[in-house]
């Protein structure tokens, strides 16, 4: 226990020294959210009639987020710290594997905690969108998406070979995900071919589930298949991980 | 006491058998090298007895301790220096060594490694603006922080210039001076020379020669005389390098000349390993 509160410092320490890593998976989503919200905030949406565009554009971002801190984020740091033999090197101390990997999931969620903090804040300060009401729904959602996305972006590792290849795999998977998704446009008007990817996105599931409760008021448990595909998708990056995952860096 | 137990080590990589044999012993308070070409099996022997690699056959007990079933409390004793030099860049020496003392129960004051190592001066630079020498030195300090009792150094100095190593080589001595084991591989003959107790040569997978430095230049090769005799180079190798040199100096006496340029040498450790290693390629 000493040793994941020692790690859980490190690495929020770690994350906070990475201008690099902060700016694309930190601020981006913020950044979107203050244009997109600016260009078409005050429309209403075409699928959801009587919601502002700012209202729902603050719970795509929220998911879009998520992917952005938790799965493109911590993929692209596991992959350059196994590259570059840091890994190998924290084998070679006492700290355990499971203190570490718990210790890395429990900083990247409170990064994503701050996250959904600004947007939240942001949101009320320049958009006028109201806090959300089912705070404890809400709580539990983000939290099952957070860490569904961490599993994710852990079994993802696995399939990138170099660090150098890193972002590039990464980005090529997230940002259609977080287009298709609908994290900055309303899915409704998007070709049949394009809604039926998104289907089987495990972030279209969270954007429902957070819009649910951000804008309708649902509870958690009225969203049983949402939450049921998003725990699957991160049941399979867990899986994957536990299969594949590497702490040495490719021989020579 | 040993600390370090080698028995018919094995251990492939597919067709590859990279070490075919291995056995040998460390004692506690020993610096003993690992000699070899690349590709000898150095790294696979070391990584082995580090716990990254199963091995395929043999015993290996590092510590009294099996490293392949090895935990927190056995690696609490040892520390790793790999042969790159991975770090976090954006944090300063100071930080990087206080990371790494939080994993042990009783970690080395950070500031006495600072010391140590030779950084005070740049206690708190980022990792990022060190140079390879001062890089190489935190890696060391890293791998001392938690105070081990035995030191892995996989090519300590590969890349330095040769200020820098001298100065790690005087780090090396400062450590055995502290009673520390430590297991050093390296391909650099001088340096096996100026650090181990007891070197190992490795070729192919299997040791080629194994003793002190001196014995292994002692009993191995011949002596070697030189001079010149009419401006022609004369080379004699001999195993009786006195009744050899007697002889010479006798005759040239006699005759009244001079031997001019004349050389009288041992072979250098290089010389040893060169002809250990090339045997059978």
């Amino acid at each position: 226990m000493r040793l994941f509160w020692h790690e859980l410092r490190t690495e929020l320490l770690l994350y906070m020294r990475s201008r690099e890593l902060a700016f694309f998976t930190f601020l981006l989503p913020i950044i979107l959210f203050v244009l997109l919200g600016s260009v078409y905030g005050n429309d209403t949406v075409k699928d959801d009639p009587g919601v502002k565009q700012s209202k729902y554009l603050e719970a795509g971002m929220i998911g879009y987020g998520a992917i952005s801190i938790a799965f493109a984020g911590l993929a692209i740091v596991l992959v350059i710290r196994r590259e570059s033999g840091v890994l190998k090197r924290l084998r070679g101390t006492p700290l355990p594997a499971t203190a570490y990997i718990a210790a890395v999931l429990t900083s990247y969620v409170i990064a994503f905690a701050v996250e959904v903090a600004c947007l939240i804040l942001l949101g009320r300060l320049l958009f006028d969108v109201g806090v959300p009401d089912n705070l404890g729904s809400l709580t539990l959602a983000l939290l099952l998406g957070v860490v569904s996305f961490c599993g994710l972006g852990i079994g993802l590792t696995a399939l990138i070979k170099s660090a150098e290849g890193a972002s590039a795999v990464v980005n090529a998977i997230y940002l259609p995900m977080a287009f298709i998704s609908g994290s900055f446009f309303a899915p409704g008007s998007f070709p049949a071919f394009l809604r039926a990817i998104a289907d089987v996105l495990p972030l279209t599931y969270f954007i429902r589930l957070v819009r649910g409760i951000m804008l309708h008021d649902d509870q958690i448990w009225s969203h049983g298949a949402d939450v049921a595909v998003l725990a699957a998708w991160g049941l399979v990056g867990v899986l994957v991980a536990v299969k594949a995952f590497r702490w040495e860096p490719k021989e020579g | 006491m040993t600390a370090i137990a080698v028995r018919d080590l094995r251990k492939s990589y597919g067709e590859l058998e990279a070490v075919r044999g291995l056995s040998f012993e460390v004692q506690v308070g020993e610096v003993f090298g690992l000699l070899g070409p690349n590709g000898a099996g150095k790294t696979t022997t070391v990584e082995i007895l580090e716990g990254y690699r199963k091995r395929d056959a043999g015993e290996v007990e590092v510590l009294g301790t099996d490293p392949a079933k090895a935990g927190g409390d056995w690696r609490e004793r040892i520390g790793v220096v790999l042969q790159s030099s991975a770090m976090y860049e954006t944090v300063t020496v100071a930080e990087s060594l206080k990371i790494f003392a939080g994993y042990y129960r009783e970690p080395r004051p950070v500031d006495e490694v600072v010391e140590l190592i030779g950084l005070q001066e740049k206690r708190n630079n980022r990792v990022r603006l060190l140079s390879g020498g001062q890089r190489r030195r935190l890696d060391l300090g890293l791998a001392l922080v938690g105070d081990p009792e035995l030191l892995f150094l996989d090519e300590p100095t590969t890349g330095f210039d040769p200020g820098a190593r001298r100065r790690a080589w005087e780090m090396i001595r400062s450590l055995r001076s502290l009673g520390k084991t430590i297991l050093l591989t390296t391909h650099y003959l001088d340096e096996a020379e100026q650090l181990a107790d007891r070197v190992a040569v490795l070729r192919q997978g299997k040791i080629a020669a194994v003793g002190a430095p001196a014995e292994l230049t002692g009993s191995t090769l011949q002596t070697e005389i030189r001079y010149r005799e009419n401006g022609r180079e004369v080379v004699v190798h001999t195993d009786e390098p006195t009744r050899v040199l007697n002889e010479l100096t006798s005759v040239a006496l006699a005759e009244g000349r001079e031997l001019e340029g004349l050389v009288v040498r041992r072979p250098s450790l290089e010389e040893v390993y060169l002809s250990l290693t090339e045997e059978a390629s």
